[in-house]
Order: structure tokens, then sequence, then C-alpha cells
């Protein structure tokens, strides 16, 4: 790795006007997406500040009105493992279970989660590819190149990148909200807000300024919670990234859907919400595939596939219903 | 830019004894156990945390040396395979791997090991896994089934694919 300094933080003010003051600063916590980019050149930051010893960001608790905080330095095995995540918000868990290895899932931030980066292989060559992420203005190496694993939506000719969080998805389909502190203060961001598309921009992945340090996710409590179940497809049986994955929550009367929630993830720079979809599952039945796959498709009509990833509208069609089932089988 | 490379004095301990390493901020715990305390036994398999070799345990818990950074290690408490005999004594879990041939050329194991070691700790603290058939539900070590052990281990890469052994040595720790 290139060298670089490294502080330790130990209060929040100075850390943001550290952060703000110095573009080549960068917030340290697990290190475990940090530490690949810098060896992968595709960061380089010239000083690394280590904020794990900022007080009270990693507590996983109960809201008053039944919604969950996860403090952003709350590490993905103690959010998965945590008995309140698991009855209350079971896609929560099983997305956090599905993601990286017990090794990183001990080390990883859930902070640093949704701020990972993506996992487009010409993005992560050292051989510095074209790339508008790595380089803006270089070009998209991924748009007429090896794309089977990026975007089937909202992809610019810029990039066509997917992002890789698994939890993200979860939180996603439970309209999380991320607690960001910066220069200004305190400030909620919605969670559908919280990621961007690429557009002619790509080299940015979030809304977030210099300055701005994560301080908590926290997802609202809903009746459709606990009904939610996370579906994973990928290549191997295990320790990849997804093709593509599905973060389902469903309120049922029976087996009628009153209310879902439908995210697909591995489909785009954003995890995906299906909001069409969503509507249409209204009142269904658990019971009808047909109808229930009919309103899954209504969310497929903005996708558009690469050359290499067609596969995924089809996929993406059955890992939605599939994910659904196994909501309504909880809910 | 400049290349003065500042180091710092890191105390830390590992195997249960206080150590201090002189490291700079971009050296991994990794690198300073292997050149720093000779303690070679840890491996660098791929140095990006895809392989697991270089897995140790900070504060009893399993991570990936590579993708560690040293000086943040200030304080912790380290162990390495070196760290798992007792006077002599071989862990269960190490005889469990001589017992089942759980290795061919070697470089996975001490990863392999360290890994099992913890993976069974947090079997015992109820942690399910994405092998768990519903996570709603209390876990218990009696639940480690070979497709939960698979899982819990899938961090660790064996390109020999001593996988079955290794499982079965798992296994039987696991169950005694």
């Amino acid at each position: 790795m290139h060298p670089f300094t490294l502080s330790r933080a130990d209060d929040p003010a100075r850390a943001i006007a550290a952060h703000a003051h110095d573009p080549q600063l960068a917030f340290i916590a697990g290190g475990t997406d940090l530490l690949g980019l810098i060896k992968d050149r595709a960061a380089h930051p010239t000083h690394l500040l280590d904020i794990n010893g900022l007080p009270d960001m990693a507590r996983i608790d109960a809201l008053p009105d039944g919604g969950l905080h996860i403090g952003a330095l709350a590490r993905m095995s103690d959010v998965a493992a945590n008995m309140e995540v698991r009855r209350r918000f079971p896609v929560i868990a099983e997305a956090l279970l599905f993601a990286a290895s017990g090794q990183l899932r001990n080390m990883a931030s859930m902070g640093g989660n949704i701020m990972q980066r993506t996992r487009c292989p010409y993005f992560r060559d050292d051989d510095d590819p074209a790339c508008n992420k790595r380089r803006p203005g270089s070009g998209c190496s991924a748009l007429h190149g090896l794309n089977r694993n990026q975007a089937i939506f909202g992809w610019s000719d810029a990039c066509v990148a997917t992002h890789p969080s698994d939890v993200a998805v979860a939180l996603s389909a439970l309209d999380a909200t991320v607690l960001v502190r910066g220069r200004g203060g305190q400030r909620s961001i919605a969670f559908a807000d919280f990621h961007r598309l690429p557009g002619r921009t790509p080299e940015r992945d979030t809304v977030l300024d210099r300055g701005d340090l994560i301080v908590a996710i926290e997802v609202p409590a809903s009746a459709e919670a606990r009904g939610s179940h996370y579906l994973k497809v990928r290549d191997r049986q295990s320790y990849e990234f997804a093709l593509v994955s599905a973060a389902a929550a469903v309120a049922t009367d029976g087996r009628r859907i009153r209310s879902a929630r439908l995210a697909m993830g591995g489909v785009a720079h954003k995890p995906w919400r299906l909001a069409a979809a969503e509507t249409a599952l209204r009142g269904l039945s658990l019971d009808d595939n047909d109808a229930l796959r009919a309103a899954i498709t209504r969310s497929f009509d903005d996708a558009r596939p690469l050359a290499h990833n067609a596969f995924k509208i089809e996929l993406a069609q059955r890992a939605a219903l599939r994910a659904l089932q196994a909501a309504g089988a909880r809910a | 830019m400049s290349e003065t490379l500042e180091s710092v004095a890191v105390k830390i301990e590992v195997n249960g004894d206080p150590r201090t390493i002189t490291v700079e901020p971009r050296t991994t715990l990794l690198d300073a156990l292997r050149e720093q305390l000779a303690l070679t036994g840890t491996k660098k398999g791929c140095d990006r945390g895809e392989c697991g070799a270089c897995t140790v345990h900070v504060d009893g818990r399993r991570i990936l040396s590579c993708m560690t950074l040293a000086a943040m290690q200030a304080g912790k408490r380290i162990t390495t395979i070196e760290g798992l005999e007792r006077d002599g004594k071989l862990h269960p879990l190490q005889a469990a791997f001589i017992e089942h041939d759980g290795f061919q050329c070697g470089f996975c194991t001490s990863g392999q090991i360290m890994s099992a070691v913890a993976m069974l700790a947090e079997a015992k603290a109820g942690w399910p896994s994405a092998a768990t058939a519903d996570v709603r539900r209390p876990f218990t070590v009696a639940d480690l089934t070979g497709p939960e052990i698979r899982e819990r281990m899938s961090g660790n890469l064996c390109r020999c694919a001593c996988y079955p052994n290794i499982v079965d040595g798992i296994a039987e720790v696991a169950s005694g």
C-alpha cells in the first residue's frame, strides 16, 4: 500500500472538521473495503483517521416506537447475531449472514458496509483500465466489455456498476434512514436517497459531502418487518457477491397480501425498490404464483440489459417471487 | 507527496505476552506478526481478504490480519496459531486436523484452525449463519450440521480440497 499517516479520533466534531478540511483524509472503521481499495490503487488517502474510538456509535437498540437503532460502528456479526434483529427484522439478519465471510463480518462496520464501493472488476483493477469511477472522464470499460455482473436498471453509458451490499437491499426495503453528522449539524437521509445513480458523475456513490460522518442507521417499525426474508443468488454456494438478490417483507391477512416491500440487489448502482410491483401485489393471494409473478413484472418495464446480463431480468423476477413466498410464510 | 514514513511503537499482547512492535501506519498486522515477531505460522495467501489463510484472533474474534493495520491494534489481545497449544499439548482442533488428515500442503491450515476455533465459540454463543433454516429461533452448538460448518468456514479456502476432512475434524471437536 502507499504510505499514509494514521491518527485516532476521540471527538466527533473534530473528526468531522478534519474530514471537511482535508480531501485526502479517509475515515477508517473496520477497513475491510478501504484497505482493499488502497491495495487496488482505487483509493489514495494520505491520512487515515481511526474512528473506532468515537463514543456511543456501536449500540444496537430497539427504538421506543418499535423500530431499530443500529450504530454505524456496530459490526455486521453483532447485528446479525442480535435476537431483536433476528426476531423482528429477520431480513436484516439474513442479509448480513449471506454477506462476506465470518472473519469479515467480525471486522466490518455497518456504516462502512453501506459505503462500500462496487466490485466491478474494471474499477478494482490496479492496472487502471478506463473507469469513470477510478478516473473521471476515462470511460467505462464494462459498458461494452465483460458486464455479466453489472446493472440492468438505472445505468448510464458513463457507468454500469452495481452496488454490492446485501444489507443495503434489506434497509432499502424497510425504508431505513441514515443519521449523518456533518458541518451543518445532524441530519437524516432516507435510505432511498442515500445512494446515487451514476448519471454523468459515477465517481460519486452517495450523497455524502466532505465532513459527513454516518453515526447510525435507523429502521422504523412496520407491519411488514417481521414477515421478511433475504434471498441471494450467486454462482458459488457461499462467500461471493450476488448475481441478484431480493429483500421481501409482507403484511398479510391469512394468505392475502395487505402490503409488501420488495427491493433487489445486484441489478443497479443502488438497491432497487420495486415500487410498481409493491402496489400491484396488494390484495393478491400468496397462493397465486401467476398473479404474483405478473405483479412483479410491472417493475421490469424499464429493465435494460447489457450484452452479457440479460439473464438477470428473468432471474431477478424469480428471486423476487421466491423471496416473497418465504417472507409470506413468516408473516 | 512526502516519502517520509513515520513509524510508531504499538503495544499489543500476542499469545499472552506483552510485545511492542514498531510499524509504519500502512503495515498490516499480518506483516508485523510474520516479519517483526517472527510468528510465521500465519500465512499470506492472497493479501486481499479473500482466502482466510491469514486468520488470527483479536480479542478472541477471528479476523483477517492482511486487512488489518497493526498500528490500530494498541492494547489488543492477539492470538496466532503458535498460541493455541498449552504446555506442549496441542489444542483439540489441532489434534483433530491431524487425526482426520485435514491438510495436504499445509498453507491454509493455520488459518483453517484459527477460524474453526473462533467459529466454535461463535456457535456456542448462539450465532446463526446463512445455513441456519430459521434465524428467528435460538441457535445452539447442537445445531451445527455439516452444512452449517461448511457455511461458517466458507471464508477459508483450501486449494488442496481437504474440505471433507476439515469438516470432519471440526465436527468431532464440536460434538465433544
